[in-house]
C-alpha cells in the first residue's frame, strides 16, 4: 500500500507531484490557486473569519470522518454568525506512513462536504511529521464568509426561548463506542453536517427575531449555554423532557455515567430568539432534513443570574455549570 | 414506571406534611449524587434534611494507601492500573495525576480485567490493580485475580482497599454523634449481600432503611416509605428495590468474595479503624497481593490541616459547611477526595447547587 513519506512533507517534487496529483485535484483543481496566497473576490466587506483544527480519532466513524468534520466545523462556524461561507483553507499535518488509500478517501469527503456547503477550498499547505510524532493526519481549516444581512448576534433578555435543532450527544457517544477502550457496538450515527443552508432559510425570515446561534460542538449544548450566561444578568433554565435525546444515546451516558447536556455535537445547534418567533423558527427548522427533531428547551428568565440550570421532569432543580474539562479528548 | 406517575409521586413527596423535623442519611455516594441530579433533593418537604453517609468509596480510603500504591509505583517500576476516579484524589505528598505527569506508568481502565491485557502485553514489567470499592465491586476484582491465577499472569496483583459497609453504618450509629431517624440504604450493595445484613439498623438501634435504587422513581418512593416509616414508628428494614436486590443477595457473587478475600479490620477516613470492615486478600493469593509482594515504607501519611472530609463522612456537617469548600477546594485543585470523586459528597454539591 502506497504511504506518506517523509518526503512528501519536504517542498521537493514529490510534495508536488502529491499536491498537484492528488491534492489539489482532488480539493478543487479550479479553485485552489497555487501560490503563497489565494486572491480572493469579496461581494461585500464585511466579512466573517474563523479557523479550527481537527484531530478526531478514529479519523473514519459512522456518519463521516476528520475530512468531513474539518468541513464541517468551519462552515458551520460561519454561518452560526450569519454569514455565508465562500472560501475554505486546507492545512495537511501528515504522519509519515500514513496510507494514501485513507487520504485519498478524506480528501474525497471534503470535496463532498464542500460542495453540498457551497464553499470553495483555495489555499491550504501540507507536512509530514515522522512516525510517531502525529497520528495519521490532522487538518487545519480556516474559512471565510461574507455578510449580506447583519450579524446573527443581539441582546439577550428575559422571556427568550432557547431552541435546539435536533438530538444531542450523537456524535461524541459514537465516537466515544468507537473508541478501543471501551468494547461496546452502537447502530448510532455522526450527526456531523454543514448547517449553513438551515441557519440561511431560518435567518432570512426570522432575521429580527433571532438573537444568537451556536454550534454545540465540543462540551455540548449546556456548555454553550454556559458561554451565553457567564457574567450576565440573566440565567438559562432548561426543560429536562423537552431536549431531544436518542434513546441509544440515553443509555450508553447512564452506563458511563455521562451527562448528554455536555456530549459533543457536530450538526446541532443552540438558537436563543425573541419569544414570539420561537415556534415559528422551530416549525421552519422542522422542514430542513437537519432540523427535524428541533425543538424549544428552555427560557431566559432572571432566577439565577450567570447560570445554567435544569428543571428535571418532576419539576426539581439542578445547575448545569462549566464542566472542569472535556468528558473524552479529541472529539473533533 | 410511567412518567406521570412518577410526576404524581413526585408532587406528592413535595406537598407531604411532616408532624416534626425528620433527618435521614443516604449512606450511598451514588445516592447523594442522584439525588442531585434528579432534582429529587430540591421537592423535599422543608422539614426533611438528607445527611451523607460514609458510601464513597475513593472518599473513605485512607491517604495511607494512595502513598504506598505511588511508593510501589517508584521502587518497583510498577504499572498502575486504576479506574478514572482515583486519578486526581489527592495523597498526603502527591497525587495519581501529578505522578502521570511527570512520566509514572498509570492507565485508566473501565473494568478490571483490563489490567490483566495490560499485564499480558507488559509481561517485563508488574501491573498493580487498584481495588478501591465496596461489595458491589469486589466480585468482578475476585474474578479478575482467580482469573490471573488460572491463567498464570504473575505480574498482575492487586492492591486491596476494598471495604465492607454496614460496619460503617453501624460505626456511626454507635458513635451517637448524629441524629438520624432512619436510612436509604444503597442498591448496588444491597444487590450483592441482600437484605438481613442491614437488619442491625432496626433490632440493634430501632430505626428504620428502605433499600433503594438509583432512577427518579427509586428516590422518590424510597423517601416517601421511609417517612412514613419513621412517623409510623415502623422500626424495620424494608427492601424498595426488589428489581434488582433479592432478600437473600446474590449468592454466587459472595462465594467468589469469600474465596478470594478475608475479613479484616480497617481504617477508614473519618471514622477510623473499624472492626471487621475491611477485606484482605486470603494468604493462598499472596502471590497476587500487591502489599505483601512489593513492601514499601512511605513517609507518615498526613491530612490537610483545613480538610473536613472526616467530618463530612460521618455526617457531622453538609460540604457548604466546610471552611475549604469552593475557597481553596475546587475539583481543579481538590483539597480532601470528597471533591473529586463523582460519589463525592463535594462533588456533588459543587457540580449541581453552588450559588
Amino acid at each position: 500500500m502506497k504511504k506518506i513519506l517523509a518526503g512528501h512533507g519536504s517542498g521537493g517534487k514529490l510534495m508536488n507531484d502529491m499536491i498537484s496529483s492528488i491534492i489539489k485535484k482532488k480539493l478543487g483543481d479550479d479553485t485552489i490557486q497555487i501560490d503563497d496566497s489565494a486572491i480572493l473576490n469579496l461581494p461585500n466587506s464585511r466579512i466573517a473569519f474563523t479557523t479550527d483544527s481537527y484531530t478526531v480519532t478514529p479519523i473514519f466513524f459512522p456518519g463521516g470522518d476528520i475530512g468531513k468534520l474539518a468541513v464541517n466545523g468551519t462552515v458551520n462556524d460561519l454561518a452560526v454568525m450569519g454569514a455565508t461561507p465562500l472560501f475554505l483553507s486546507c492545512s495537511l499535518i501528515l504522519e509519515e506512513g500514513f496510507d494514501f488509500e485513507s487520504f485519498e478517501k478524506i480528501l474525497n469527503s471534503m470535496k463532498i462536504e464542500a460542495d453540498i456547503a457551497k464553499i470553495k477550498i483555495v489555499t491550504g499547505d501540507t507536512k509530514v511529521v515522522p512516525k510517531g510524532k502525529g497520528d495519521k493526519i490532522y487538518i487545519n481549516t480556516a474559512g471565510i464568509g461574507v455578510f449580506n444581512n447583519a450579524p446573527l448576534r443581539k441582546d439577550i433578555k428575559e422571556g427568550d426561548k432557547i431552541i435546539v435543532s435536533g438530538t444531542v450527544g450523537d456524535h461524541g457517544i459514537t465516537i466515544m463506542s468507537l473508541r478501543n477502550d471501551l468494547k461496546f457496538s452502537s447502530n448510532l450515527k455522526s450527526d456531523c453536517a454543514s448547517l449553513n443552508d438551515m441557519i440561511g432559510t431560518i435567518s432570512t425570515k426570522y432575521q429580527s427575531s433571532i438573537k444568537f446561534i451556536r454550534d454545540a460542538t465540543r462540551g455540548g449544548i449546556a456548555s454553550v449555554l454556559n458561554e451565553i450566561c457567564d457574567n450576565k444578568k440573566f440565567s438559562a433554565s432548561i426543560d429536562e423532557d423537552a431536549v431531544p435525546v436518542q434513546n441509544e444515546v440515553k443509555g450508553i451516558c447512564d452506563l458511563l455515567g455521562l451527562d448528554p447536556l455536555y456530549i459533543a455535537n457536530e450538526g446541532k445547534i443552540i438558537i436563543v430568539a425573541d419569544e414570539k418567533d420561537a415556534n415559528h423558527i422551530v416549525e421552519e427548522l422542522k422542514k430542513h432534513h437537519l432540523g427535524i427533531n428541533a425543538a424549544v428547551i428552555g427560557t431566559i428568565d432572571n432566577a439565577y443570574p450567570g447560570k445554567v440550570y435544569l428543571n428535571t421532569f418532576i419539576g426539581g432543580k439542578r445547575f448545569l455549570p462549566l464542566l472542569i474539562e472535556e468528558q473524552l479528548p479529541r472529539i473533533c | 414506571m410511567n412518567r406521570e406517575l412518577i410526576k404524581k409521586l413526585a408532587d406528592h413527596l413535595k406537598n407531604r406534611s411532616l408532624n416534626r423535623e425528620i433527618r435521614i442519611m443516604e449512606v450511598c455516594g451514588t445516592h447523594t449524587a442522584q439525588f442531585f441530579k434528579t432534582g429529587v433533593k430540591d421537592i423535599l418537604p422543608k422539614k426533611l434534611t438528607l445527611i451523607n453517609g460514609p458510601g464513597c468509596p475513593v472518599c473513605v480510603t485512607p491517604n495511607r494507601y494512595l502513598d504506598s500504591v505511588i511508593e510501589i509505583a517508584k521502587k518497583y517500576n510498577a504499572i498502575i492500573a486504576t479506574f478514572g476516579d482515583m486519578i486526581k484524589v489527592p495523597s498526603s505528598y502527591s497525587s495519581l495525576a501529578m505522578e502521570k505527569s511527570n512520566g509514572m506508568d498509570i492507565r485508566i481502565i473501565y473494568s478490571p480485567v483490563e489490567a490483566l491485557d495490560i499485564a499480558k502485553a507488559n509481561k517485563n514489567r508488574e501491573v498493580v490493580l487498584i481495588s478501591v470499592g465496596f461489595e458491589t465491586t469486589a466480585p468482578s476484582e475476585a474474578i479478575t485475580l482467580l482469573e490471573a491465577d488460572a491463567k498464570g499472569i504473575k505480574n498482575f496483583s492487586l492492591m486491596c482497599g476494598n471495604k465492607l459497609t454496614p460496619p460503617a453504618v453501624n460505626a456511626i450509629l454507635n458513635s451517637d454523634e448524629v441524629k438520624i431517624d432512619g436510612f436509604i440504604i444503597p442498591g448496588h450493595v444491597s444487590a450483592i449481600i441482600g437484605k438481613s445484613p442491614w437488619s442491625f439498623i432496626a433490632d440493634k438501634y430501632g430505626k428504620p432503611g428502605v433499600i433503594a435504587g438509583f432512577e427518579t422513581e427509586d428516590l422518590v418512593t424510597g423517601v416517601l416509605s421511609l417517612i412514613d416509616m419513621i412517623e409510623d414508628k415502623n422500626n424495620t428494614v424494608k427492601n424498595g428495590y426488589t428489581l434488582a436486590v433479592k432478600d437473600s443477595g446474590n449468592l454466587r457473587a459472595m462465594e467468589i468474595i469469600d474465596s478470594v478475600f478475608d475479613i479484616k479490620d480497617t481504617e477508614w477516613r473519618g471514622l477510623g479503624n473499624i472492626p471487621a470492615s475491611g477485606l484482605a486478600i486470603k494468604k493462598k493469593y499472596s502471590l497476587f497481593d500487591a502489599e505483601k509482594k512489593f513492601p514499601v515504607t512511605p513517609s507518615a501519611p498526613k491530612e490537610h490541616p483545613g480538610c473536613r472530609c472526616g467530618d463530612l463522612l460521618r455526617g457531622l456537617i453538609t460540604p457548604p459547611e466546610c471552611p475549604l469548600f469552593d475557597k481553596g477546594c475546587s475539583p481543579e485543585r481538590a483539597v480532601g477526595p470528597c471533591m473529586v470523586s463523582s460519589e463525592g459528597p463535594c462533588a456533588a454539591y459543587y457540580k449541581y447547587w453552588r450559588k
